[in-house]
């Protein structure tokens, strides 16, 4: 106790000088490397278990559980403290979380499923009185004189200074023995994630599928309780898979991208936290994962709000263009501010509204293609390619010249008009 | 109203039934959707199950599956119990039970049919891949194997989870409504391929919703509103008669114009 403590106000003597490359570059001794390991070793764990807790739309589940783990922390100090233990042995505070997190995810379970309650309804209702008596237990123990330098109250937003060494191994050997079992399992729970009523057609106990889904969950949080603290574990649940999903449309690779945003916001929350030990290290690494979301949010292909946004001007801009040509085929004036600049800007009208050559071949051209399209979707023989019909993919696109051809056929009487 | 099963299957044939129903009764609350229903569906034959909206039609599958805790009765597949049976019935859900934004590739939603045969950790192997080839060529849909699922359309949806559910290679095929919603091509691949299964000798069942086409796509009806009301070939229980037995004054006499014809 009083070693982490002289090693605390060590290190915040030297907080200046430590240099954030050093902690990112595993420069600042074997403990700092090992709790720095550990905690990507969480982060890696947690945002693959964290996938399936999303894609399954039981997120706040895990919000719920991590919440339970208060009065289980605090029980479990007091009872080693009783037997004349060290109160802050780590596996025991695990296990004391485990059981009390474990009896949270009992109630929520037979709250939602036996009453009228919805989940969401459960959740409140157990998060809250789980961590209310948890709050309670802690106050107690802090007035005594066992339970004042215990620093139970790290837990709530995880503290990895004066972590010991052997409490970063159980942690990095806790995340991947988590992660094992999700490899393992991750069939079965892609598949009720996706399809619960195929999954259960096919002989799959459900309920066991999801409860091992909630297990994960649960073992997460016990053993992120030291580093990420039992208010935020959720956050390392959910960001990195959240995050994961707007970079791939593949299960596989969202869980592994989870896995690596996970990991890297353990790991650089972690060096964060070695260069700033007054902080709490479990917001530091919430901070960074939510960098990466952000990152994610903006940049990724596909999904990311900047492509989408482009995607959908230059989708405009061609049903503008498109709307304009075939006006100008029709002989209508076109009023629309952005068409017209469109269309002066493509070449195809003048200055002053009047039509070009160009404008005018290719007017030509849009408004046979619609005419066919209309003799298409008008004939039950072209069902399938009807289908297609959006106003601008150009036929040719979607048949063959001899069918237009043949399409052609139908079209001359009238065009002959 | 009185119960009456023309053709009804005699006991003894349940161990031959790829789907044998006793006494089962389902209820959400304290009203039964479904109530003490017996049947025997016929083995290589399609049927219809057949009956108004809210008459327990999906709700008989999902408990003869076990996918819903039914309150009694007893489902044996081909004289066995069903959890034994598994491997040999493939079911398709409705298509709008699951979230089609999930992370998934058309191809990798039938590659779920074969999770049976793969187990936990088996490795995906060629073999694998051609069968889900070969069953999306099945129902049409090659093209779309690296499609994400999400932007297909409502019929695509639905042949992707009929290809699914061919990737089993199940002897009894239990469809719910796979015709709500789809477009007339998505609906004529569907019957091929449903004909082609029965041709193989296998089983299918569906639940139904379109009278007019009862007597073109199957060869069998059970009509059924809340209790079995009648199964048996189609041109003795699908008549006008029964019709109104299941679908009482609900039923338009526009819709009927398909049972008088077959």
């Amino acid at each position: 106790m009083a070693g982490g403590w002289r090693w605390r106000k060590w290190a915040a003597r030297r907080q200046g000088k430590i240099m954030l490359w050093q902690a990112l570059t595993l420069q600042l001794g074997y403990n700092a490397t090992l709790v720095t390991l550990g905690a990507a070793m969480l982060g890696v764990a947690a945002g693959a278990t964290g996938t399936f807790l999303y894609l399954g739309k039981r997120a706040l589940v895990s919000d719920a559980i991590s919440h339970s783990t208060l009065p289980g922390v605090v029980l479990g100090f007091m009872v080693m403290v009783a037997l004349g233990g060290e109160g802050r042995f780590l596996p025991g505070l695990m296990l004391g979380s485990a059981v009390s997190a474990g009896a949270g995810l009992l109630v929520l379970t037979w709250l939602t499923a036996r009453t009228r309650l919805t989940e969401d309804a459960a959740i409140g209702a157990v998060l809250s009185v789980f961590f209310g008596l948890g709050i309670v237990l802690l106050t107690v123990v802090q007035g005594m004189s066992a339970g004042r330098q215990a620093g139970l109250e790290t837990f709530l937003l995880g503290a990895t200074a004066g972590m010991l060494r052997e409490e970063a191994v159980v942690i990095a050997l806790g995340g991947a023995l988590v992660l094992g079992l999700v490899m393992l399992l991750r069939r079965p729970m892609v598949l009720v994630a996706f399809d619960p009523g195929y999954a259960a057609g096919q002989g799959m106990r459900l309920r066991l599928v999801e409860l091992a889904m909630m297990g994960l969950a649960l073992a997460i949080t016990v053993v992120g309780l030291k580093v990420v603290g039992l208010v935020l574990i959720v956050a390392l649940l959910i960001i990195p898979p959240v995050a994961a999903r707007f970079w791939s449309e593949r299960v596989g690779v969202v869980v592994v991208m989870a896995g690596l945003i996970g990991g890297s916001a353990g790991y650089a929350g972690a060096a964060l936290s070695a260069t700033a030990p007054a902080l709490p290290t479990g917001p530091l690494i919430v901070l960074v994962a939510f960098a990466l979301f952000l990152l994610s949010l903006l940049l990724a292909p596909g999904r990311g709000v900047l492509a989408a946004g482009l995607r959908h001007l230059r989708f405009q801009r061609r049903v503008h263009l498109r709307q304009g040509l075939l006006a100008l085929a029709g002989g209508q004036p076109v009023y629309e501010p952005l068409t017209l600049r469109l269309m002066r800007r493509a070449g195809l009208v003048r200055a002053d509204g009047v039509p070009t050559e160009a404008g005018r071949a290719m007017a030509a051209r849009a408004r046979l293609d619609e005419r066919r399209w209309q003799m298409l979707r008008s004939d039950p023989a072209f069902e399938a390619a009807a289908a297609r019909y959006d106003g601008l993919t150009p036929l040719a696109e979607v048949l063959t010249d001899d069918q237009i051809a043949a399409l052609d056929r139908g079209l001359r009487p009238e065009a002959a008009v | 109203m009185a119960l009456e099963l023309v053709g009804r299957a005699r006991i003894e044939d349940a161990v031959e039934s790829p789907l044998a129903i006793r006494g089962l009764t389902v209820s959400y609350g304290e009203k039964p959707a479904v109530f003490s229903v017996d049947v025997q569906f016929q083995r290589g034959q399609m049927t219809a199950i057949v009956g108004p909206n809210g008459a327990g039609k999906s709700t008989l599958l999902k408990a003869a599956l076990g996918i819903i805790r039914p309150l009694s009765g007893q489902v044996t597949s081909y004289g066995r119990p069903l959890d034994e049976m598994r491997a040999r019935i493939a079911y398709v859900p409705q298509r709008a039970s699951v979230d089609w934004d999930f992370p998934a590739r058309v191809c990798d939603v039938v590659m779920m049919g074969l999770y049976r045969d793969l187990g936990l950790l088996g490795r995906v192997r060629p073999t694998h891949r051609a069968r889900v080839t070969a069953c999306l060529e099945r129902v049409g849909m090659a093209g779309f194997a690296g499609r994400q699922i999400g932007q297909l359309s409502g019929g695509q949806q639905q042949r992707v989870f009929l290809a699914r559910a061919l990737a089993q290679d199940a002897d009894l095929y239990l469809l719910d409504e796979p015709f709500a919603g789809v477009d007339a091509a998505t609906e004529k691949a569907i019957i091929d391929v449903l004909k082609a299964l029965k041709a193989q000798g296998r089983t299918v069942v569906a639940v139904h919703h379109d009278l007019a086409t009862v007597p073109d796509y199957f060869d069998r009806v059970f009509l059924i509103n809340t209790t079995a009301i009648a199964e048996g070939p189609v041109a003795e229980v699908f008549t006008p008669a029964h019709l109104q037995a299941a679908y009482g004054g609900r039923l338009a006499l526009a819709q009927m114009g398909g049972a008088a014809a077959g």
